[in-house]
């Protein structure tokens, strides 16, 4: 009752790789006696002592380069007597990402070995980011050559918490650090005595131990159907293999494209006739009735995907030409494959450091967040939610090669862990480039209060003297970002969080922001001061009194409010809650324009220094 | 199971200890029937291979598969019977017959295809058959032309596109460096710096005219999973794989077997009676067989487990040249 467990290798050719696989290899007695005394054999003639060298037996790598053969992944066998493995043998320098790529598609854990002497590198972050981004959920990081350091607990400890950090933000299950030598066999098949201080497992025990069902969070049966199989006129059987969940004759399933539903009136697994089956079989479905399903549709116990013509995803470019925008391609995903286009680059992701950087092209081993449109609606799924309809590869029309690989990403609406993008340039930078204090004056009051005539008259008192800054006004902002929103109080809130995420933008852009809203309600008011911040936030609150408004009622708005011709309208049929603590209070009714823009320019002043 | 459940609970529900026990037992059950869900290694490898023979099917236009009558061969077989089930297998079989292959292996085949109803393809290089040429003469040349190059003939005769292979990535290094669909050129070989990368199960298999794919459906499988797999399938093999006293000579150490008058004795060979059988299956002058007493599936599994040396030292070919295999494959063998 064995499984399977796939797991790759990361490190570069020196952190020992080859060797720590073939000695564990070679003490847990798996060798062949002709493989073994070909190491010995090849052991002897490389070094006068005999010590064994264990990475002969794995070294096609070695062989490779001399011959000066394309590096490449390699896989390797080995059973024990708790489980099967295949690992797959990857090079780790930068120009065979795409080769790590491959590795780190077919695998469920990563080990990525570190020298201990040298610790966390870029690589080690870049090969920790591969490995994530093409879904593996389980990480060892086996910390190498720890007989050299003296088995130092202290420096493990350091490489721990340096790893720790490194894999902060990544979507693991697992991870786990071990102290081994490759050499000396240190924590391999058995706990060594040169790390009493180490408490878990050696590496062949946790591989063997380790559970990589999983959880059972998603499991929705589905399964992209391969082919259609019609052996005679009476029987229709959709074959593939069940990606997700379970199913049982008599449920209904789902089908796309389509939209249409069945029950399962025939199951087979294999060639054998079943009741049920489950995630991993080899299965031909039939329905309770005829509907239009071919190579490319997906069956699902319930909707449980996307469908559509479009998507966002990140693509590992992989081919010699670039990727540029524009270029069409063949798409495969899941069993559908058809003509597909990336309309858009939106930027480059650099893999050594997490960083986006704008580009035009992309290159071979560069990792792209791109918008791809598909020339007819398929279903898929977002990666992170089920990946066997969530990854794809592009196909180069003329030349056949396989150009990239990509993952389908969850739009922005749907992810709750997005993370703020740290850039060099900071809001201190280009506020002193301009010689202020960037801050946001925040008029509030009804309408025909002044607050667009002050507002006005402050702003060009402010660049008179020299001052950078913007005004925001309530009609014009309405006139474009917040054309979709009306009046009542829900849409108010809105507007005012709108206006108050520009201002912030605009603040951290060096700029003096003004704003004159209505801005009604207290708690609208308290969430704009928390986006733009306690201390560059100024209120000013315009308490001219309703009756000297509705005689001004500049825009006859008053009139038209009380006609009924407009709902929801501040101060008639829709209430202004007055302000707490404003820092100015002006009532234009009882102090002259410019004595109210002095007032103000004077607070500015002095928050501006 | 409700039922056994329903008997322990009435028969054991009169003492508190009981109880605990009965709960112990439905446990235990429990556990029981979620071992037996469990997919297994074997199964995981037999939805594997059966899912590539889907996708060629689905997706190239002239797919064939290669029967070489062996062990990994008749598992292939049975796998390919599994995946299309209940329509028959959507393509022929071929076997590239150098007329040198073991009595048996021909017997065992066409016996299988009477069984099964497949279509099937025999080919032999006839040019070569009528310059004589025999691996006794011509040494790797005659596997060049009398296997190789046949197999490129057949291959552009019937103009297949892709050729369903029982190759496994543990037999050789060079192997484990290949792709399930490994493409080859129009002149039919492999270049091993310039694979198409494969990422999980989204295979390309796109191709231009005259180009192919070898695919490997047993690509992750191992010799032992090969035994375990015939063993749990019940999988009719060729009987040259179970020991039995067969005529041979010693030569250069390896037991040759005497399958027919063909085989040219040297001065001082002498035929013997040996009880052998054979891990591989090739042509019979180039096969080495060696001495055992298992004579039965379950004796052969237990000799397999136990064997100390890897598969391939039994193919007299692998060992002229180092490379050898990775040279044969680049120029167009299997």
């Amino acid at each position: 009752m064995k499984s399977i467990l796939r797991f790759i290798t990361c490190g570069s050719v020196d952190d020992g790789k080859s060797t720590l696989i073939g000695h564990m290899l070679y003490d847990a007695k798996l060798l062949f006696a002709d493989q073994e005394e070909a190491i010995e054999a090849e052991s002897r003639a490389s070094n006068s002592e005999g010590i064994l060298n264990y990475s002969l037996l794995l070294d096609g790598l070695m062989a490779e380069r001399e011959q000066s053969i394309t590096i490449d992944v390699a896989y390797r066998y080995f059973t024990t007597k708790n489980r099967s493995f295949i690992v797959a043998d990857c090079p780790g320098h930068e120009q065979y990402t795409r080769n790590m790529v491959v590795g780190a598609a077919f695998a469920d854990v990563a080990i990525i070995l570190v020298d201990a002497s040298k610790g966390i590198s870029t690589q080690t972050r870049r090969h920790v980011r591969i490995c994530v981004f093409m879904g593996i959920k389980h990480i060892v990081l086996a910390v190498n050559k720890m007989d050299i350091i003296h088995y130092d607990r202290k420096r493990f400890e350091e490489i721990r918490r340096e790893f720790k950090h490194a894999i902060n933000n990544c979507d693991l299950e697992s991870f786990t650090i071990i102290p081994v030598s490759a050499t000396e066999g240190d924590n391999l098949n058995k706990k060594s005595i040169n790390t009493p201080w180490y408490k878990g497992k050696p590496l062949l025990t946790y591989l063997e131990k380790l559970n990589i069902e999983q959880s059972s969070a998603n499991d929705v049966f589905l399964m992209p159907v391969q082919r259609v199989c019609r052996p005679a006129p009476n029987f229709r059987g959709y074959q593939g293999q069940i990606e997700n969940g379970s199913i049982s004759v008599g449920d209904e399933v789902f089908v796309l494209p389509g939209n249409e539903r069945a029950r399962i009136s025939k199951l087979y697994v294999t060639n054998n006739k079943r009741k049920s089956a489950y995630i991993g079989q080899a299965v031909t479905i039939c329905l309770d009735k005829e509907i239009d399903i071919s190579r490319g549709s997906v069956l699902m116990k319930r909707n449980a995907a996307e469908f559509d013509d479009h998507f966002q995803a990140t693509v590992i470019w992989l081919g010699d030409v670039p990727l540029m925008e524009g270029r069409n391609y063949f798409i495969k995903c899941g069993t559908m494959e058809q003509p597909a286009k990336v309309t858009r680059i939106y930027h480059k992701i650099e893999i050594d450091s997490g960083k986006n950087i704008y580009v035009s092209q992309v290159l071979k081993n560069e990792f792209a967040y791109c918008e791809i449109v598909l020339s007819q609606r398929m279903a898929f799924n977002y990666f992170k939610l089920n990946q066997s309809i969530g990854q794809f590869i592009l196909i180069e029309r003329l030349t056949n090669q396989t150009v990239g690989c990509g993952i389908i990403e969850l739009p922005l609406h749907y992810s709750n862990n997005i993370m703020w993008q740290k850039t060099d340039i900071t809001r201190a930078i280009r506020a002193s480039q301009k010689g202020q204090k960037p801050c946001t004056v925040w008029f509030t009051g009804l309408s025909g209060s002044g607050k667009s005539t002050i507002a006005n008259m402050v702003e060009k008192r402010l660049v008179a003297e020299g001052k950078h800054t913007m005004l925001l006004d309530g009609d014009n902002m309405r006139h474009g970002l917040c054309r979709d929103l009306g009046f009542v109080e829900n849409d108010r809130s809105e507007n005012v969080r709108r206006v108050a995420e520009v201002a912030k933008l605009l603040n951290d852009a060096g700029l003096i922001v003004l704003t004159a809203f209505i801005s009604p309600y207290q708690r609208d008011r308290e969430s704009a001061k928390q986006i733009i911040g306690d201390e560059n936030y100024i209120e000013i609150y315009m308490s001219t009194p309703l009756e000297i408004c509705e005689r001004r009622d500049t825009k006859g708005l008053y009139e038209k409010a009380k006609k009924g011709d407009i709902l929801y309208f501040t101060g008639i049929s829709s209430s202004y809650e007055v302000p707490v603590n404003p820092n100015i209070e002006i009532d234009t009714s009882k102090c002259t324009l410019e004595e109210s823009v002095e007032k103000i320019i004077k607070l500015i002043n002095v928050k501006s220094i | 199971m409700y039922e056994i459940i329903l008997i322990v609970i009435c028969k054991n529900i009169y003492t508190y200890g009981n109880i605990l026990k009965t709960i112990k037992f439905l446990l235990s059950e429990g556990r029981a029937i979620s071992k037996m869900k469990k997919f297994t290694h074997l199964d995981q490898l037999e939805a594997e291979a059966i899912y590539i023979m889907r996708e060629v099917v689905a997706e190239c236009e002239r797919p064939v598969m290669l029967y070489s009558v062996g062990k990994d061969s008749s598992v292939l077989l049975h796998l390919a019977i599994k995946a299309f089930y209940p329509e028959h297998i959507p393509f022929p079989l071929m076997h590239i017959d150098t007329t040198w292959k073991f009595k048996e292996m021909i017997q065992f085949r066409d016996r299988k295809a009477k069984e099964i109803g497949f279509e099937l393809i025999t080919y032999t290089n006839l040019e070569g058959k009528a310059q004589g040429i025999n691996p006794f003469d011509h040494g790797s040349a005659y596997t060049d032309v009398m296997k190789t190059q046949a197999l490129k003939d057949a291959i552009s005769k019937y103009r297949f596109t892709a050729i369903i292979g029982g190759a496994r990535r543990d037999e050789e290094k060079s192997r484990a460096k290949e792709r399930v669909f490994s493409f080859r050129n129009t002149e039919h070989s492999w270049d091993p710096k310039n694979q198409r990368p494969e990422i999980g199960k989204l295979f390309n298999t796109h191709i231009n005219r005259g180009e192919s794919f070898r695919v490997f459906p047993l690509s992750n499988w191992t010799e032992n999973d090969i035994w375990q797999y015939i063993e749990r399938e019940n999988i009719e093999i060729v009987s040259l794989y179970f020991a039995k006293e067969r005529p041979v000579v010693i030569r250069d150490n390896n037991i040759i077997m005497v399958d027919d008058e063909r085989m040219r004795l040297l001065p001082d060979e002498k035929i013997q009676y040996k009880k052998i059988r054979f891990r591989t299956l090739g042509c019979y002058p180039l096969t080495g067989g060696f001495e055992s007493d298992a004579e039965t599936l379950p004796e052969v599994i237990k000799e397999t487990l136990r064997a100390v040396n890897s598969e391939r030292t039994s193919r007299v070919i692998d060992h002229e040249v180092n490379g050898s295999m990775e040279r044969r494959k680049r120029e167009g063998y299997f």
